[in-house]
């Protein structure tokens, strides 16, 4: 019944060096991944978006529109 | 109290018919859960008594045997020495059981029968929804979101098509 020693030192440095490895790289992609799919497109929609933008055709839109308090529409 | 210390000095085995003699009136019984107890826990690997209080002859001669060099016991003998210090090995006390999946299933069951409450709940208990609710106020109120241009850029009325009056196809 001759076992062979077990492993006495340094388990949790080998824990550690393990489980800190995988999770700062998942932590990296994820947040790669999360930069390439979210918030590069978020931003090319706003820039696309004010572009072609007109705000004083929006504000009279919303005007006609009737959900100013300061501004009626031109009716009124 | 000061007997039963000075003796558990001395032997390992818990003493479970002491006597207290509490300033010369009398006898107070020593209650079972006082007593250090034996558990199996991995977190607490050596309990403070062994598992076998009581020894029969051959385990009293075993421990006589120990006393001597241990090289000369047999590898039965030390097993046996072991089981009368503890009851369960760590392969034995650690082992999983299927006791989760009845705890799943009860989860499950009682997840369902508080689901079947709410049902009776809201057919029985609570009152009408506010007239906010009806399908004009509903139309007025997107109609006015669109027309406050609410998330124009990515979210509500992005998929508006304000030439058209109609959704984005």
């Amino acid at each position: 019944m001759s076992l062979q020693k077990p492993l006495m030192r340094g388990l949790l440095a080998k824990r550690l060096r393990f489980h800190l490895s995988i999770a700062f790289s998942i932590s990296i992609a994820a947040a790669i991944a999360f930069k390439y799919t979210v918030t590069e497109p978020r931003k090319q929609a706003y820039a696309d978006f004010y572009k072609q933008y007109d705000a004083v055709k929006e504000f009279k839109a919303m005007r006609e529109a009737g959900i100013f308090e300061s501004v009626r529409p031109s009716g009124e | 109290m000061l007997a039963t210390r000075a003796l558990s000095l001395i032997g390992k085995r818990a003493i479970s018919t002491s006597v207290c003699v509490r300033g010369g009136h009398g006898v107070a019984k020593v209650e079972d859960y006082t007593l250090p107890a034996y558990f199996d826990r991995r977190e607490n690997p050596l309990p403070d008594i062994c598992y076998v209080q009581d020894l029969s002859a051959d385990q009293k001669s075993l421990k006589e045997k120990e006393k001597g060099s241990w090289a000369a016991l047999s590898n039965e003998e030390k097993i046996a020495l072991y089981r009368i210090s503890f009851k369960q090995s760590f392969a034995e006390m650690n082992q999983g059981s299927s006791e989760w999946k009845s705890v799943v299933g009860g989860i499950f069951f009682f997840v369902g029968f508080t689901g079947l409450v709410v049902l009776w709940q809201r057919k029985y208990v609570y009152g009408p929804v506010p007239h906010t609710f009806d399908p004009e106020y509903k139309e007025k109120e997107l109609q006015r979101m669109l027309d406050m241009r609410i998330n124009p850029v990515e979210g509500f009325s992005a998929k508006w098509d304000y030439e058209n009056k109609q959704w984005k196809k």
